[in-house]
């Protein structure tokens, strides 16, 4: 089973000005598109040829790794953004939210510190654990909470390639944008389901 | 003794077409820069102050992951800097030649390892031309801000030759083209640096 490159569910250029369509551009039209040619040629002729994105998460190692997980977390993070954002949470989540950061402001700190201080390149996660909590949690290069149990919510690409057309090295200028674009209607959809 | 982010050795345009001036400027400036100020934070009060960078790259298990990280990004910078020149590219002469030409038969099989080993890095990091304890040459590769010297790394050395292939040293002029990048690396590499690291 081939994959393919989901379709972004906005216009390239909708997300300026924290966002340039340039950046979108290389980094939905090159760099996701390019994750998933490369995993179509690594699984062919592997016992990972007929398996789904989660099983090659859980399962692979190396290069059929890195690129499978590299589609899923883009795919994931894209779908987590839009130009018209729900700006808060409500109802279970809200809940959630405030019994484990107290407040959103207080998780919204905490997930940009995890953003920010994440060394090379790589994600920070919004996860509900086994037990129902949130948490976040970094993970390197490829690496996606899903392997170690964990349910993703929300996540920040922190490559370079995500912001530099756009930042150079103010990484967290970009995560300050990020925010605006945070649609918690998805995440809210994510941690109910 | 804090450290001190070196000048260039040549102007932000003289690496032009291959690196464009602002890629040199930030990369300068802005992450070398700041590797140099978060190093000295880390290192400040300790008695990691009196050594020099290399005494504390050979010791780097025993130093929290800020000094790894941001001594390992000066040390990088430092090297990276000084083995590109406008008047760098073609091919390496003498003993140094000779080493390359016993290990990998060839410079261009050499090139091509050292190519394939860059392009190959998944995520930040660097490819290496290292000399081994034993003399002979080896070509690596460290994620991140790691280097060959790191007492922890799996293939040690003295680096000779060092390629940065963080998005942010070639994301402006290049994108996602890092093969471009690093065949355009190969008209700046100064070979008289590499020699001299070589013999020292």
């Amino acid at each position: 089973m081939a994959f393919s490159l989901p379709e972004l569910p906005y216009a390239l250029d909708s997300l300026e000005p924290h966002i340039s369509r340039r950046t979108l551009e290389f980094h939905h039209g090159k760099h996701h598109q390019a994750y998933v040619n490369n995993l179509n040629k690594l699984i062919e002729g592997t016992p990972f040829a007929q398996a789904d994105l989660e099983k090659i998460i859980r399962e692979a190692e190396g290069g059929i790794f890195n690129n499978g997980a590299q589609v899923w977390n883009h795919t994931f993070y894209f779908t987590g953004l839009n130009p018209k954002p729900k700006e808060k949470p409500e109802g279970e989540l809200k809940r959630a939210i405030e019994g484990a950061f107290g407040s959103l402001d207080a998780l919204m700190e905490e997930f940009s510190k995890a953003s920010a201080t994440l060394f090379g390149s790589g994600w920070a996660w919004l996860v509900k654990t086994k037990d129902g909590n949130l948490d976040i949690v970094q993970e390197p290069n490829a690496g996606n909470p899903l392997r170690r149990g964990l349910q993703p919510l929300l996540t920040c690409d922190v490559w370079e390639h995500a912001y530099y057309l756009d930042y150079q090295n103010r990484r967290p200028d970009y995560i300050e944008s990020f925010w605006k674009m945070v649609d918690w209607s998805v995440v809210e959809k994510r941690f109910n389901g | 003794m804090a450290f001190k982010l070196p000048d260039l050795p040549y102007d932000y345009d003289a690496l032009e077409p291959y690196i464009d001036i602002r890629t040199m400027e930030i990369h300068h400036t802005k992450h070398h820069g700041a590797y140099t100020s978060k190093l000295n934070d880390a290192i400040q009060g300790t008695p990691a102050e009196s050594l020099s960078i290399e005494e504390i790259m050979a010791s780097m298990s025993e130093y929290p992951v800020a000094v790894r990280n941001n001594g390992g990004g000066y040390f990088n910078h430092n090297l990276f800097w000084t083995i590109l020149s406008p008047d760098g590219g073609g091919v390496p002469e003498g003993e140094l030649l000779d080493a390359i030409n016993r290990k990998f038969g060839s410079f261009g099989n050499f090139k091509s390892e050292f190519s394939q080993a860059a392009a190959n890095r998944f995520g930040s990091g660097w490819a290496w031309l290292i000399r081994k304890e034993d003399g002979s040459l080896a070509v690596t590769s460290t994620p991140n801000q790691d280097n060959p010297l790191m007492d922890f790394v799996e293939v040690k050395g003295i680096p000779l030759l060092g390629l940065d292939v963080w998005e942010h040293a070639y994301y402006l002029k290049y994108q996602n083209r890092r093969p471009d990048y690093i065949e355009a690396f190969w008209n700046l590499v100064n070979w008289d640096e590499v020699a001299r690291r070589f013999s020292k």
